[in-house]
């Protein structure tokens, strides 16, 4: 066999360019239908305490159901289509965002929260001028998983006729006995998953200038003024 | 809004407290049945041990906190008559690690209400810079974020935060409580400069009953479960603490703060036992006086090198290393009594040694002149004229925390 290295079988009838869109597409779409989603329920669990355990308990256990029985219940309203794939996906980064956002919230600091408050700041602009931007790392730690986990889940998309993106290249492979379609299948994912990742990390630092950075010079410290310090030496 | 024309008024009773609760659902009273009018243009401090209600009430004033029962009146008019965030923004607000938006630069910071009031960007951060130059800080901060800042920096953008809308009032909780002493004193003398010339009115709550005689115009101590102890001035405060309550919060050394209130300008000085470093026999000899045992040497200008025994010293060979230390001199006039006599404590002759503005010696004083002045001063004070004449330089240079 002559294929060149790129070269898939013709029944996926797909380029693997192709295929890197689709996975792209399957696992992207979810993480930002999931943050949309957990944004204001993690600001509900925010407000209301109580609220949190039970929500916490239900996207766990939400978490803990295989794709495949997803699969099973959507096929009959979704069919064998992208949508299928991708409601799990979406559906399990809420396991991911709910706390990642909760804590981001709550992390911002009671006095920052009352001085905004005294500002005159009601809730809505405390929410989107202060809270928000101070719980970006948070979010954007949260973001970073579940895209990596999203990007690793989109493959099972091949159970329901080759739906899974670079997956289906996976399946393909051991049906042929061909490693190489196995190594494009696991590499591709691998770095389609670490390039998402350094782009993400990039996001933050560009968001968060605000940030102290590791390595840095150290926080100054405050020096007394020249007259202070020799009013004070005059005491002693 | 009318916030410059507002500070412009005379003076008058800005903020009424009248009959006010906070009882929480549980059943605590952090706040019971307080009234008082806070003045215009002056510093009012709320101070008292912690559970006190001090912060509660501080918090009543913009209704981050509603009161179960009572009023609360500005220039006369109810603070639930216009909606809280309008009165909000006619109050600044600094609080304790300055609660500076972590993710904004310096300017933006100090930004905030002006263009929540509806300033265009340009002209709000005009007056950010403004108010930076005005509370002492250095314009290259300005695109720094509040990370790049100390602690005692950070204080600073909060005060000027909370001024940026000029607005009449200034609610302060514990504000310099977080910052090291000597930073501490740095900026409460440099919210009395900033008082001096801007005449907000400004509550400010502490639980640092020298923070509180050292700033306030008017000080309320208050006492656990919310009751009111005193309200008076500070010299007032110090003289006739109203119970046992107030006298054992204001320590063991009230009867020496309150020296901070007297000047020093009615001392006696005397200037015959004073020699220059030059001085000739006859010289020593005639400046010796039977009732002065040590001679105070100054060098050549005037500024005092060191106390001798008038036998030890020889004419042109006066070695001022070997002179017994004078202590620390206080400026004459401009000191308060308590620094006179910290003077002469820390003197090993118990002679205190009197400068002028200039740093030359205007004359030295025993410490039993001292006593006198301090028993004529309390007598004074009995007849009712004990106060203190406005923020002068006297409070700020007296008030230090001797060692004494």
């Amino acid at each position: 066999m002559s294929a060149g290295l790129f070269d898939i079988p013709s029944d996926l009838q797909n380029t693997y360019w192709g295929l890197v869109v689709q996975h792209l597409r399957e696992a992207l779409i979810p993480v930002v239908v999931g943050l949309v989603v957990a944004l204001p329920v993690a600001q509900l669990c925010v407000r209301l305490r109580w609220l949190y355990p039970p929500v916490l308990w239900v996207t766990t256990i939400l978490y803990a159901i295989p794709s495949l029985a997803f699969f099973v219940v959507l096929i009959d309203y979704t069919g064998q289509t992208e949508t299928t794939v991708m409601i799990p996906l979406g559906v399990y980064s809420l396991v991911v965002f709910v706390p990642a956002i909760v804590d981001g919230v709550r992390s911002v600091p009671q006095e920052t929260l009352d001085a905004a408050t005294a500002m005159g700041l009601g809730p809505v602009r405390r929410y989107f001028q202060v809270q928000l931007p101070i719980a970006a790392p948070a979010i954007i730690a949260g973001l970073r998983v579940a895209t990596v986990s999203s990007i690793s889940l989109v493959s099972v998309g091949m159970l329901i006729g080759n739906q899974g993106g670079l997956g289906n290249l996976l399946n393909d492979g051991m049906i042929y006995h061909q490693n190489r379609l196995v190594w494009l299948s696991v590499i591709g994912t691998a770095v389609l998953a670490i390039l998402a990742d350094a782009l993400l990390v990039l996001v933050r630092l560009l968001v968060t200038p605000w940030m102290p950075r590791g390595s840095r010079k150290p926080r100054p410290v405050d020096e007394p003024e020249p007259v202070t310090a020799v009013l004070e030496d005059a005491v002693r | 809004m009318c916030g410059l024309c507002q500070t412009r008024r005379v003076f008058g009773v800005l903020i009424r407290i009248d009959s006010v609760t906070k009882r929480y659902p549980d059943g605590t009273v952090a706040v019971d049945n307080l009234s008082l009018e806070i003045p215009d243009r002056a510093i009012t401090v709320f101070v008292g041990p912690s559970g006190c209600g001090k912060t509660t009430t501080l918090r009543m004033i913009n209704r981050m906190i509603e009161p179960s029962d009572g009023t609360i009146t500005i220039d006369g008019k109810d603070i639930t008559q216009q909606p809280v965030n309008t009165l909000r923004r006619s109050m600044g607000y600094v609080i304790q690690n300055a609660g500076l938006f972590q993710h904004r630069t310096i300017i933006d910071n100090i930004a905030t209400v002006p263009r929540l009031l509806g300033w265009d960007k340009g002209k709000a951060r005009a007056r950010a810079r403004e108010l930076m130059e005005r509370v002492g800080l250095d314009a290259a901060l300005a695109k720094r974020y509040p990370y790049q800042l100390s602690g005692g920096q950070q204080q600073r953008v909060g005060v000027a935060r909370a001024l940026a809308a000029d607005p009449p009032v200034l609610l302060m909780d514990e504000p310099f409580s977080a910052v090291d002493p000597v930073v501490r004193k740095g900026l409460q003398d440099e919210l009395l400069r900033i008082q001096d010339e801007l005449g907000k009115t400004i509550v400010f709550v502490t639980h640092d009953i020298d923070e509180a005689v050292k700033i306030g115009t008017m000080v309320a101590v208050m006492r656990t479960g919310g009751h009111l102890a005193q309200f008076a001035p500070p010299a007032e405060l110090l003289s006739r603490p109203a119970d046992a309550f107030v006298e054992d919060f204001l320590g063991a050394d009230r009867g020496i703060r309150r020296l901070s209130f007297f000047g020093s300008v009615g001392l006696g000085l005397r200037t015959t036992p004073i020699v220059a470093v030059d001085a000739t026999a006859e010289q020593i000899a005639e400046r010796s006086t039977p009732d002065v045992p040590y001679l105070l040497v100054t060098d050549v200008d005037g500024r005092p090198l060191g106390w001798s025994e008038p036998r030890q010293l020889t004419a042109g060979a006066i070695d001022p290393a070997r002179l017994l230390s004078y202590g620390r001199p206080f400026r004459h006039g401009e000191e308060s009594l308590r620094a006179a006599l910290d003077g002469a404590v820390l003197s090993p002759t118990g002679w205190a040694v009197a400068v002028g503005a200039d740093g030359r010696v205007a004359g030295v004083v025993s410490q039993q002149s001292i006593g006198e002045a301090i028993r004529a001063a309390h007598a004074e004070g009995r007849d009712g004229r004990d106060g203190r004449d406005g923020f002068g330089g006297l409070d700020g240079l007296s008030d230090e925390k001797v060692a004494g």
